[in-house]
Parts: C-alpha cells; sequence; structure tokens
C-alpha cells in the first residue's frame, strides 16, 4: 500500500430542493480498500455513490482522486471530457440493474471490448481474446461471446457487466447493489467472484449495499448512513460485531436468522 | 432576380427566398470550416416529401446560380423517377442548363452515389442524405450522440464494426460506411456504397451533404483527408465484381443487377448510366450488348 490515499473525500452534500440528499460525508479511500455503503433505502447512499462517480454534481464539497501520475484533481473541477475519460478507463460502475450497464442488443463479445476500442485498441483478434480471456475469468463460458446480453440469465449479465468495467484495468469501481435481485446462491458465487476479482488486481472499491452480509464479505471498511448522514464508520468486522450508534444497533439486530 | 415568366406563379430565383438561401450558405460555410461536422439549419418545406432529397435540393437551391449547369443522379441514373423530376424542378425555377455529362456538370446533386468520372476542381457534389448521424442506431439519444462527437468518443462505432465481423467473420457493412474526416469528425457518407468511400478521400471536388428532414448540412472542402473506419486485423476493403459491366464492358465500377426475364436471368451493368453510355459511345461492347449499336438517341433530359 501505498502512503497517499486513492480518493479525498471532504464535506460532501447533495441537496435536492431543500432536502437532503446526502451531508457533510467525508472520507479517504486508500488503494486497494473496499469500503461499504449500508443503510436503508432512501439514506442517501446512491446519492453519495452518484456524487463520487461524477454521475451527479454536488451542492458542496470536494473529492480529489490520485490520478495515475500521483497527481490529485479536483474531481468537479475536471472538465467532462477528462471525467468521462477517466469513467472508461481508471472508473468502474457496476449497476444493479446489469441492464442499466450493458449494451443490451450487441454481443458480449462487445460489450467487453467497447471499453478497448474506446482507448484506441483497432485490433479485432486482439480485443477478442481479451473478451475471451475476461469472460472465463467471470465464469461465462466461450460459446456464448457472441451472443446478445439478452439471451443471460441475472447472474450472467450481472458478471458480464463486472468484466465490462475490469477490462481496462481499473484501479477504483463503484458497485450499486451488485447482488440485488439474485437469488441467494448465485449472489454466493458473485460475491465469491467479486471477492477474488478485487483481491487479485487491487481493487479499491465503494460498495452501496442494503445487505450487511454482503459488506461483511466484501468490504474492510464500512460507513453507515441513515437520512443522508453518516452516522458511524471504521472497520467491517468492528461495526458489525460491536454497533455503537443506536441505529446500526437496530440495524445488525435486524438482520434475519436463518 | 427571377426565374422565367410562367402563367403559373412566379418563384424567386431556385425557389427558395434570398433570406433562406442566406441562412443554408451560412451553414454550408460552417460546414466547410469544420469538416464532418453536422451543422443543424432551418430546413424548410420543399414541393415534395421528406426522403425524396429535400435536404439535397435545399443546398442545391442555395448554390445554384444563373450559369451552373446541373447534373442529378439517383443511384448513378441520370433517368430515374427522382434524377429526372429534380432536374426538371431547377430547369423550371432556376431555369439554369442541365446534362447528365459529369464532366460538363458545375453542380451535381447525387442520392447514393458518386460518378465514375473523376470529379475535378470547380465542381460540386451534393448529397441527398436520409439520416446524417453515424452512430444513430447504437445511440438513440441526440443529447448524447452530440456529446460523443464533442469529446471525439468514438470507441462505439468500432462495436458495430466488431459485431459485424463476430456475426459475418467480415465488415458486413456495405453502404453508409462510416469514415472519419481529417481524423476528427466520425461521418457518416449518406447509403453510397462503400465502393465510392475511397473517392471522397482527398477529392478536388466539393462535398456537400443535406439532411432535410433531420435538418443537418455537413461538408467535404476539396481535398480533405476521408478515412474510412476499420480494424489493423481486418482493414477496409471495397466490392469486387467478377464480371464487367454486361453492356460497356467496363471493369472497377459499382454495377447494378438487373433482372432480365422469369427463369433467373440477370446481368450486371454499371450503375453509373452516364459512365455507360459514353463508354458505348467510344465503341466498348459487353456480351450482352446489342449486336448492332442502337443509334444512341440524344435526349434532352428532364422533359
Amino acid at each position: 500500500m501505498t502512503d497517499e490515499p486513492l480518493l479525498r473525500v471532504s464535506a460532501l452534500s447533495k441537496f435536492y430542493g431543500s432536502r437532503i440528499g446526502c451531508e457533510n460525508v467525508s472520507f479517504d479511500l486508500w488503494p486497494g480498500e473496499v469500503l461499504a455503503v449500508v443503510g436503508e433505502s432512501g439514506s442517501g447512499k446512491t446519492t453519495l455513490l452518484n456524487c463520487l462517480s461524477t454521475r451527479l454534481l454536488p451542492s458542496s464539497g470536494t473529492a480529489s482522486y490520485r490520478m495515475r501520475d500521483g497527481q490529485f484533481r479536483e474531481l468537479y473541477r475536471m472538465s467532462e471530457a477528462e471525467r468521462r475519460f477517466l469513467m472508461r478507463t481508471d472508473w468502474g460502475f457496476v449497476h444493479q440493474n446489469p441492464a442499466d450497464g450493458l449494451r443490451m442488443t450487441v454481443s458480449a463479445g462487445a460489450n467487453v471490448g467497447e471499453r478497448l476500442m474506446a482507448v484506441g485498441d483497432r485490433h479485432y483478434g486482439k480485443i477478442r481474446a481479451t473478451a475471451v480471456d475476461w469472460l472465463s475469468r467471470v465464469e461465462i463460458d466461450e460459446d456464448r461471446i457472441d451472443d446478445e446480453p439478452r439471451a443471460f440469465s441475472g447472474g450472467m449479465r450481472q458478471r458480464l457487466q463486472i468484466a465490462r468495467n475490469l477490462v481496462t484495468g481499473p484501479r477504483l469501481v463503484f458497485m450499486d447493489e451488485p447482488t440485488g435481485g439474485l437469488d441467494v446462491s448465485v449472489q454466493a458465487r458473485l460475491l465469491d467472484l467479486l471477492r477474488g476479482l478485487v483481491t487479485d488486481l487491487g481493487l479499491a472499491a465503494i460498495v452501496v449495499t442494503h445487505d450487511l452480509a454482503v459488506a461483511r464479505l466484501l468490504s474492510q471498511r464500512m460507513m453507515v448512513m441513515k437520512d443522508g448522514r453518516v452516522v458511524e464508520s471504521g472497520l467491517t468486522d468492528r461495526v458489525l460485531d460491536d454497533p455503537r450508534a443506536p441505529y446500526t444497533q437496530l440495524l445488525v439486530s435486524s438482520i434475519l436468522q436463518v | 432576380m427571377t426565374a422565367q415568366p410562367t402563367d403559373i406563379a412566379t418563384y424567386n430565383f431556385a425557389y427558395l427566398d434570398e433570406q433562406t438561401k442566406r441562412m443554408i450558405r451560412r451553414a454550408i460555410l460552417k460546414g466547410i470550416a469544420i469538416p464532418g461536422y453536422q451543422v443543424p439549419f432551418a430546413s424548410r418545406e420543399m414541393p415534395m416529401p421528406y426522403g425524396w432529397g429535400t435536404g439535397g435540393v435545399q443546398v442545391t437551391a442555395s448554390i445554384i446560380g444563373p450559369e451552373d449547369v446541373l447534373k442529378v443522379i439517383d443511384q448513378g441514373a441520370d433517368d430515374t423517377t427522382n434524377a429526372v423530376s429534380i432536374r426538371a424542378f431547377f430547369k423550371k425555377v432556376a431555369n439554369v442548363a442541365v446534362t447528365t455529362d459529369t464532366a460538363k456538370a458545375t453542380i451535381i446533386q447525387t442520392r447514393h452515389r458518386i460518378p465514375e468520372h473523376p470529379l475535378t476542381a470547380g465542381q460540386v457534389l451534393v448529397y441527398q442524405v436520409p439520416i446524417p448521424e453515424p452512430l444513430r442506431f447504437l445511440e438513440p439519444r441526440e443529447t448524447e450522440t452530440r456529446k460523443m462527437h464533442a469529446l471525439e468518443e468514438y470507441g462505439l462505432m468500432h462495436v458495430k464494426l466488431y459485431e459485424d465481423i463476430a456475426r459475418h467473420g467480415r465488415i458486413a457493412t456495405t453502404y453508409a460506411y462510416p469514415v472519419k474526416v481529417e481524423g476528427r469528425y466520425v461521418m457518416d457518407p449518406s447509403p453510397t456504397p462503400k465502393f465510392d468511400n475511397p473517392k471522397m478521400h482527398r477529392s478536388p471536388a466539393l462535398q456537400l451533404f443535406g439532411a432535410g428532414r433531420e435538418k443537418r448540412i455537413y461538408a467535404l472542402p476539396p481535398f480533405t483527408d476521408v478515412v474510412s473506419l476499420d480494424f489493423e486485423d481486418h482493414p477496409f476493403e471495397v466490392q469486387t465484381f467478377d464480371q464487367p459491366c454486361a453492356l460497356c464492358a467496363a471493369e472497377n465500377v459499382y454495377l447494378d443487377e438487373v433482372i432480365l426475364d422469369d427463369h433467373g436471368g440477370h446481368m450486371f451493368v454499371c450503375s453509373d448510366t452516364d459512365h455507360c453510355e459514353k463508354r458505348r459511345e467510344q465503341g466498348h461492347r459487353g456480351h450482352l450488348a446489342p449486336e448492332t449499336p442502337p443509334a444512341l438517341e440524344k435526349r434532352e433530359p428532364a422533359q
């Protein structure tokens, strides 16, 4: 690990008119670290994620990102061209609904290859070889490479979306409920896969989830949000085993036991 | 300046009013200044339906002068409905000379072909364009495609070519084949066969594109670099035909298939009728040409 964070967030707030989206959120994210943001729906975690990934502009506050050259750049001061370039090279965004993150009418191979072509790859054979490699890494059979994602199951779509995001070797991945809407066995395999990839590639990730088990499995650190504010943050195991804020205690005790 | 007096109505020269022509000329100038960029313009209703070349007609009407010689082709042919009608239109409303001879024309309005006879400096080629946006079928949002052009995000265009190769083993796009202009804008060359793409590259003629329904004008000034997109291991290549024109024996030209009877009989002939007739006048004969060459009747075009 380096001695500088990858992302510095300071006093980030987003208001929708007079309503609070998220308020006064500050944290540092280090390279290779997975941060989970948990909380009930409406607690502002998706707003926070969208602000961080520059899909939304915050009302106030700053976020600076350490670029590959080691320089910190303030995200909201970058030009749109730079931000979009960052989003398709150094970042990934895994949507809850794979249809939002995939091109449903082009083949799986082209979905994985799109980012490569966007950064200037012009060799069909190499693009296809990379796509094959990534499909196997997310456990999709090679003979499905020319099928459209429409013909894929929910779990396969989600894995394809992950491959599409990771193909350019990003350093930071945003995930919005990556296991939402999947049944438990598929969820377990996806989590296993994600955990492997994150460790192998040394990815930093910010994972938004309402599922504390997902947070426990994937993340080292977590933030608990309620009504747009961070009520508690700390190491994942500490927060889940010894919740301090009353809301976190409620959340932890609400987990269904099987 | 008015057209010749008629007993029905008197049109302003070349049908459009002068303010409209100035507006369109401004769009054309902007298009020429930014090769390949789609300039919005206030497209007018024309006395013909959308899809019949309203964009091309407006561009032609804005640049034509009394001294111009106009040629109109439709898929290469001077004698099809669209070509005949537009030629007659400008003969009536601008009283200009018309021709079918590519070399003699100063303005050539075309639907989906570039003439085989090489264009020269001083000529203007006006294309009728149905859908000017090359990214349209990949990204339906106009706001998004404009942003993609602005930020030069053209990875998606190669996704289409990738899909072609994945499905057909080669780039199967044969018309409206996307090109990159001066290393900057990706442009739809209108639905010309990709056979014609190389003719756009560094052409000495000015090339103007008008899309009436979509309200866009774009342009290629003379000697502009026009490069067809491709992959390193699947380079751009044009169609080849394994037989020459059945009437004039021309090779390396774009051929149309013509059905001859109900029993599968067919022949391939030049799509460029002017080129074909010229060659036959010079004595070139294909294998299906009549035994005694007919006296090629000199028709006055567009009666």
